[in-house]
């Protein structure tokens, strides 16, 4: 009885808040919207609606937050991701506007504010009346019904109850017990209910599920592909190299033994030939393990391994690391190749006497900013080196961003989703 | 001199200890993984450890962890560090505390028995003993940037073998000189570079890296 008292009592707390803030929040919002799409045909509205739509957002993502914590009903947001190459200033901000509005998911929160400032503030209001209604009931009981009336006449309307003197304030008192007896049942579920009515609204369409099946199988589609091509290339490599190079130990080893007794001194030689040939195939086989899975990534992770790499640079490399744990190990992977293929970009292409990576974990995402004082001008293009680092991350549901004016500096900046261990 | 050793792999372990035994080391234990090294360093208090970077249970660099750990609590026990790979950057873990006798080498450095012998002989006389490849890498880096303080291609190849740990008569040997002429080109070195000369084999090859390592 106590847990369900306090719980009836919390929620009844909470639907009030709710819609208090809830309904001032929404109209306000509303308005801007309205007012600011208006604009758009002025053009002005082009500059403050995606400002005002980040807005909109937060306070979505705010009740969505909430949804889950008061009532664990889950709303999932999907926003469309902006393109990283989005240009900043004016024509940044219209692009910005354009692609908001395009997104469903936009029109889906702005068809929610309304219906949230009148179904969803009943719906929250209800359980905050249930709750609370009833200390009236018994103010008035407990003797508030002389100030409004000296028991001659009906001074309150408590309910349906008229309230003209101490009886029928008693009988006020005993429809409040019915209202809480009510409140004590029902005023959990009623909130819950909003927060359904609000994930009725918000929640996506089927349609954006099978454009995020597309983007998945898009990029499952490259991972698959990559992963073939580099197991070919393993196999050539082995195939032309150590292998060869054992085949050929073999065959000196073959010929010493019918030469060691007929020409010691060249049997001699040989051997030091056939262990030329192993330690060659043993420094092949090294370099191979390096380009499938650094040892030092195995051994220490990303941060390290960075590190390592940093040192073999001929620029000179400071490297930042602040995470607290470890990565899985295909992130990890993606990310270390991703920063390799960044710094040897730096190194062909930037001209640059100094390189920062700085690699951080916040917010459930990695990281990673590599910045040199190099030329600049680099950008992501078909096939080429910063392409195949979005699309390694792509696999990931990362995200690659390059800032590199003409005359530097350059700043690559990647994204990847990932908790740490 | 008795020899901890340490290798996860059956068939590299017996062969360290047969061609240790060949060369008359003794061995004190032979392990297979990271706590067992620690309790035998600990216990048998070993002239020189050989140790492989990576070893059971975690199979990371559990060996190396264990071998720093090992001489934090005795400082100057000599180790010998083998791995499948090296890396720069855990050479500069080894030479870190500047105590000297550490060694880290390629696996590969195997093949030849007796330069072998001689890096671990080296590291447990309180020398090291570098893979030339570390060093090739220190140095490749350097290039690019400025030439060394004009040193000749003969003095760098002289400090490319210091580096490594060797003494005078060594590279005189390799590089089939007389031992005065190295010392000559050591002074040289040492002057262009400008460090202080000291005899002590051990500090030249710690201020060498210690050089190459400040920029």
């Amino acid at each position: 009885m106590g847990t369900r008292a306090r719980s009836a009592v919390v929620a009844g707390l909470r639907g009030l808040a709710l819609a208090v803030v809830g309904f001032a929040g929404s109209v306000t919002l509303f308005v801007l919207t309205v007012l600011s799409l208006a604009f758009v045909l002025l053009g002005v509205g082009a500059l403050t609606t995606p400002w005002i739509l980040d807005l909109v957002r937060h306070w979505a993502n705010w009740r969505r937050a909430v949804a889950a914590e008061w009532c664990g009903v889950r709303i999932p947001a999907a926003y469309r991701p902006f393109p990283a190459d989005l240009p900043g200033g004016v024509l940044g901000q219209v692009t910005r506007c354009r692609l908001m509005l395009g997104d469903p998911a936009t029109w889906r929160d702005l068809r929610w504010l309304p219906v949230d400032m009148t179904a969803g503030f009943a719906t929250a209001l209800l359980p905050a009346a249930l709750v609370l209604y009833p200390v009236e009931g018994y103010a008035l009981a407990a003797g508030l019904w002389r100030v409004f009336t000296d028991g001659t006449h009906i001074g309150w309307w408590y309910a349906f109850v008229p309230v003209s003197g101490q009886g029928t304030a008693l009988l006020a008192a005993l429809l409040a017990t019915v209202f809480l007896g009510v409140a004590l049942f029902v005023a959990p579920a009623l909130l819950k209910a909003h927060f359904q009515l609000t994930r009725a609204v918000l929640v996506p369409a089927d349609g954006e599920l099978a454009e995020r099946v597309r983007v998945l199988t898009d990029t499952r589609k490259d991972a698959v592909d990559t992963s073939a091509a580099e197991l070919r290339r393993i196999e050539r490599d082995l195939h032309d190299g150590a292998q060869a190079r054992l085949v050929a130990m073999g065959m000196d080893l073959g010929t010493i033994e019918a030469l060691i007794e007929k020409d010691p001194a060249k049997a001699k030689e040989m051997v030091a030939r056939a262990r030329r040939s192993s330690a060659d195939a043993l420094t092949e086989l090294r370099d191979l393990v390096r380009g499938i899975h650094p040892p030092v990534l195995a051994e220490r992770g990303l941060g390290d391994a960075v590190r390592a790499l940093a040192l073999r640079l001929p620029v000179s490399a400071e490297v930042g690391v602040e995470t607290a744990g470890r990565a899985d190990a295909p992130v990890e992977s993606a990310a270390y190749f991703a920063v390799s293929e960044a710094l040897a970009n730096v190194v062909k292409h930037a001209g640059a006497d100094r390189v920062w990576v700085d690699i951080r974990h916040e917010d459930g995402r990695l990281r990673i900013a590599v910045t040199d004082d190099g030329r600049g001008g680099a950008a992501v293009e078909a096939g080429g080196g910063l392409a195949g680092i979005e699309r390694r991350l792509g696999t990931f549901d990362g995200v690659l961003a390059v800032s590199s004016p003409a005359g530097g500096p350059t700043m690559v900046t990647m994204e990847i989703p990932c908790v740490l261990s | 001199m008795r020899v901890v050793l340490a290798e996860d792999l059956f068939l590299l372990r017996d062969g360290l200890v047969r061609m240790l035994e060949a060369f008359d080391f003794e061995i004190a234990a032979a392990v297979e993984s990271g706590p067992e090294l620690t309790k035998a360093l600990a216990e048998l208090a070993p002239d020189v450890a050989v140790v492989d970077v990576r070893l059971p249970p975690s199979h990371t660099d559990e060996g190396l962890q264990c071998a720093l750990a090992a001489r934090r609590a005795r400082p100057g026990l000599p180790v010998l560090v083998l791995s499948q790979h090296v890396e720069q950057l855990y050479a500069r873990e080894l030479l870190a505390d500047g105590n000297g006798g550490v060694g880290y080498l390629l696996k590969d450095r195997v093949f030849d028995a007796e330069q072998f012998v001689d890096a671990v002989r080296r590291v447990a006389a309180g020398g090291t003993a570098m893979d030339p490849t570390v060093i090739q890498q220190l140095l490749a880096r350097r290039g690019v940037e400025e030439p060394l303080g004009g040193l000749t291609p003969r003095e760098l190849e002289v400090l490319e073998l210091m580096a490594q740990g060797r003494s005078n008569a060594a590279i005189a040997g390799q590089l089939v000189v007389t031992e005065r002429a190295i010392a000559k080109h050591t002074s040289n070195i040492f002057l262009k570079l400008g460090l202080p000369v000291s005899d002590d084999d051990n500090r030249r090859v710690l201020a060498v890296l210690r050089y190459l390592d400040s920029r």
